[in-house]
């Protein structure tokens, strides 16, 4: 089923929630939403479900105008971020509930509890109560349902948000495979521009309720129309920083230069936004590097990669690298900025080159 | 601030534990440093929060002392160890402005207003608070007062230790990285004692000197975020450090050579088997495989994109083997090769290292 928002906008009292939108989302592989807390995600999907009404806009299902329909006739599933089952029904009855609901016969319901249950490792706890699961059994068992439903589309806000890393790992790895094989849009937000990169299929980068970009999740990340998406979509932030081209050359403040060649080359002269990723930022010298030098704020060292929080004038820098490079607090360091990896967006933070 | 020491430490829920499985804490001696910043890492219901709870007074270990400058706080009260915690959720006064909730626990204490001042505002300007001391709380987005918290845990200068339980759970992830490198900052400002239990790697890892790995009440291994990386001694840590997790290739020692699927395979060093040991494992991190023209073959199952890197799942035979690959490299063609840098790889009997 394709789902799409015509002219969407949501208003709460003088609040505008979703800025006017325009988004089709098709079956197959996952329709990410991504953005921080408040972007306008979980208000989305609310709109997608039919628990919220657009102030203005439509919103189709397969060309067919369901702005008005209910929630119960959309046929669509929900997992949210909170476990939320039946705690008074055991497993069992928790999975089948949206199927008894649809009058569908004993012998079928029973069949596709077991089915589901068994790709979600949930058949050894099926007479047990949610409370008695822990908190991945339990996010299963939610999942579960959304799946037994054979809905048109699933909305997962979130699901992973309140699981324990190595279990977000590992149901992470599972989701794309739950859904391979299924005729339904799926939907996923999430805060963490890692996950919607692992969970691959479309992106819609989110800020302030606009949506500032959406295509093919890898796309996005590596060609962001502008400055905006590449900072939704960055995990660490992305550095920025005003440069200015000047005959054939880029020149930070600090006095930082290198020279503007391949597809940088055909630049205008002027004021541009620098974007670059902290991995293109690293204490050892590289091809094409530029060095630049600052003051280091702090540097971490998780085992494999070390990130480093330095100074140059009035600006901050991090760069992320592989291995262990220690840095003491105040040091004056030597960095080399990658700057084939650059990103330029002009005044209007539209980019002009990557 | 103070030296921990906790020794012989051991707890069960149970009225009448009879054996160790009873035990929710296995018994264990720590010895932490005055100044250190330490964290305990582990899964839920690892027993790490059982073991800050011991630190905190909040349970009194069925065995085993809490030492605080060699002085035995066990039987003493939370409010009796001079401590501060800093939890999940941010505790504040919303009706009290930010400026009397940081002084909250100074003011408690009697300090003198002079003095309470000057706290407030050093603790303020180092959490870039300084704007919003005279704000009510109650107007703040969930990491600003999140931000109190950890100004309120940080404000008393006699405390023997602070202690943070899972303290950036409710942040955005890109606040996040702000939030701990302040932390981070803060500990070299003040110089206290300080214990972080978080179930996320990143944060133990890039917060503390030394990090206590726990899983099923017992310590698996503490060492400093670069050794349980490099070298790992337990499967457990392994896994559960690093994303994607340490490879495992189950293994058979051939005249204290390890081989995989008949393959020797070269190790760190050569193993010492003990005796009785049964099952067998060579551990290699996916930082450590590469893709070569000898070594392991084995055909590709899977490829995902993380953006800076691509995690590659190859296959050999059942067993998976996962490595990374820089985001500019080329991928092989579905049959390929791979070998294990052995300055990296270690062979694991019943879990543990063996060297």
């Amino acid at each position: 089923m394709s789902i799409e928002l015509k002219s969407v906008v949501k208003r709460v009292g003088n609040e505008t929630h979703i800025h006017e939108t325009n988004l089709t989302l098709h079956e197959g592989g996952f329709n990410i939403l991504l953005g921080t807390t408040l972007a306008g995600k979980t208000t989305l999907m609310q709109l997608m479900a039919g628990l919220e009404k657009p102030t203005e806009g439509k919103i189709f299902f397969d060309g067919r105008d369901v702005t008005n329909v209910s929630v119960q006739k959309r046929n669509v599933s929900m997992v949210y971020q909170q476990f939320i089952n039946y705690p008074a029904m055991t497993v069992y009855d928790n999975i089948a509930s949206p199927l008894r609901v649809g009058r569908v016969p004993a012998a079928q319901i029973r069949d596709r509890v077991h089915r589901v249950a068994e790709i979600l490792k949930l058949t050894p706890m099926l007479e047990r109560r949610p409370s008695q699961l822990s908190g991945g059994q339990q996010q299963r068992t939610a999942l579960a349902r959304a799946l037994v439903k054979d809905a048109d589309l699933v909305l997962l806000d979130e699901p992973l948000a309140n699981l324990d890393y190595k279990l977000r790992e590992e149901l992470r790895e599972e989701l794309p495979r739950l859904f391979a094989d299924r005729h339904c849009t799926v939907v996923y937000a999430t805060t963490e521009p890692t996950e919607a990169l692992l969970l691959g299929g479309h992106t819609a980068t989110l800020h302030e309720g606009r949506v500032t970009q959406f295509g093919e999740t890898a796309k996005v990340y590596r060609q962001p129309d502008n400055l905006r998406t590449a900072q939704v979509f960055s995990d660490p932030p992305i550095n920025t920083a005003p440069v200015v081209k000047d005959r054939g050359q880029f020149v930070l403040s600090g006095d930082v230069r290198w020279p503007a060649e391949g597809r940088y080359a055909a630049l205008p002269d002027g004021s541009y936004m620098l974007g670059i990723r902290p991995h293109h930022i690293t204490p050892t010298p590289a091809r094409n590097a530029t060095e630049i030098d600052g003051r280091v704020l702090i540097s971490e060292i998780s085992g494999s990669e070390t990130t480093i929080h330095f100074a140059v004038d009035d600006g901050t820098w991090v760069s992320l690298s592989h291995g262990v490079h220690p840095f003491g607090v105040g040091e004056q360091a030597r960095l080399f900025i990658d700057t084939s990896h650059c990103f330029l967006f002009d005044r209007d933070e539209r980019l002009v080159a990557a | 601030m103070a030296n921990i020491r906790l020794v012989d430490l051991r707890h069960s829920y149970a009225a009448a534990p009879r054996n160790d499985s009873d035990y929710a804490l296995k018994r264990m001696t720590i010895d932490w440093a005055d100044g250190g910043a330490y964290a305990l890492l582990g899964p839920s219901g690892c027993g790490k929060t059982t073991l800050l709870n011991i630190i905190s007074g909040l349970v009194t270990p069925s065995e085993g002392k809490v030492l605080f400058d060699e002085r035995d706080v066990t039987p003493l009260s939370p409010e009796q160890r001079n401590i501060a915690q800093v939890f999940q959720f941010p505790v504040i006064y919303d009706t009290m402005t930010v400026y009397d909730n940081l002084a909250f626990p100074l003011r408690n204490r009697g300090v003198p207003e002079p003095t309470v001042d000057m706290r407030v505002r050093e603790i303020a300007a180092m959490l870039d608070l300084d704007a919003m001391l005279p704000k009510r709380a109650s107007g703040l987005t969930a990491d600003g007062k999140q931000k109190i918290s950890l100004g309120r845990g940080l404000v008393r200068s006699d405390v023997n230790v602070i202690m943070f339980d899972e303290p950036l759970t409710v942040i955005d992830p890109h606040l996040k990285w702000i939030l701990r490198s302040k932390l981070k900052e803060l500990h070299q400002q003040v110089g206290a004692t300080m214990i972080y239990v978080t179930h996320d790697q990143t944060e133990a890892l890039t917060f503390a000197d030394q990090v206590v790995v726990m899983h099923d009440g017992a310590i698996v291994q503490i060492g400093t975020p670069v050794d349980l990386f490099e070298r790992p001694q337990h499967t457990f840590v392994g896994h559960f450090i690093g994303s994607p997790g340490m490879n495992l290739l189950p293994c058979t020692i051939e005249n204290g050579v390890a081989h995989f699927a008949g393959i020797a395979i070269e190790t760190r060093s050569r193993p010492k088997i003990p005796v009785g040991a049964s099952k067998f494992e060579i551990g290699v991190r996916p930082e450590f495989v590469r893709f070569s023209d000898d070594g392991i073959p084995v055909r590709i199952a899977k490829v995902s994109d993380a953006g800076r890197f691509h995690i590659v799942e190859t296959k050999h035979g059942e067993t998976a083997i996962n490595l990374l690959l820089a985001e500019s490299s080329a991928l092989p063609a579905d049959e390929a090769r791979i070998r294990l840098d052995p300055a990296h790889t270690q062979v694991y009997a019943d879990g543990w290292a063996v060297t």
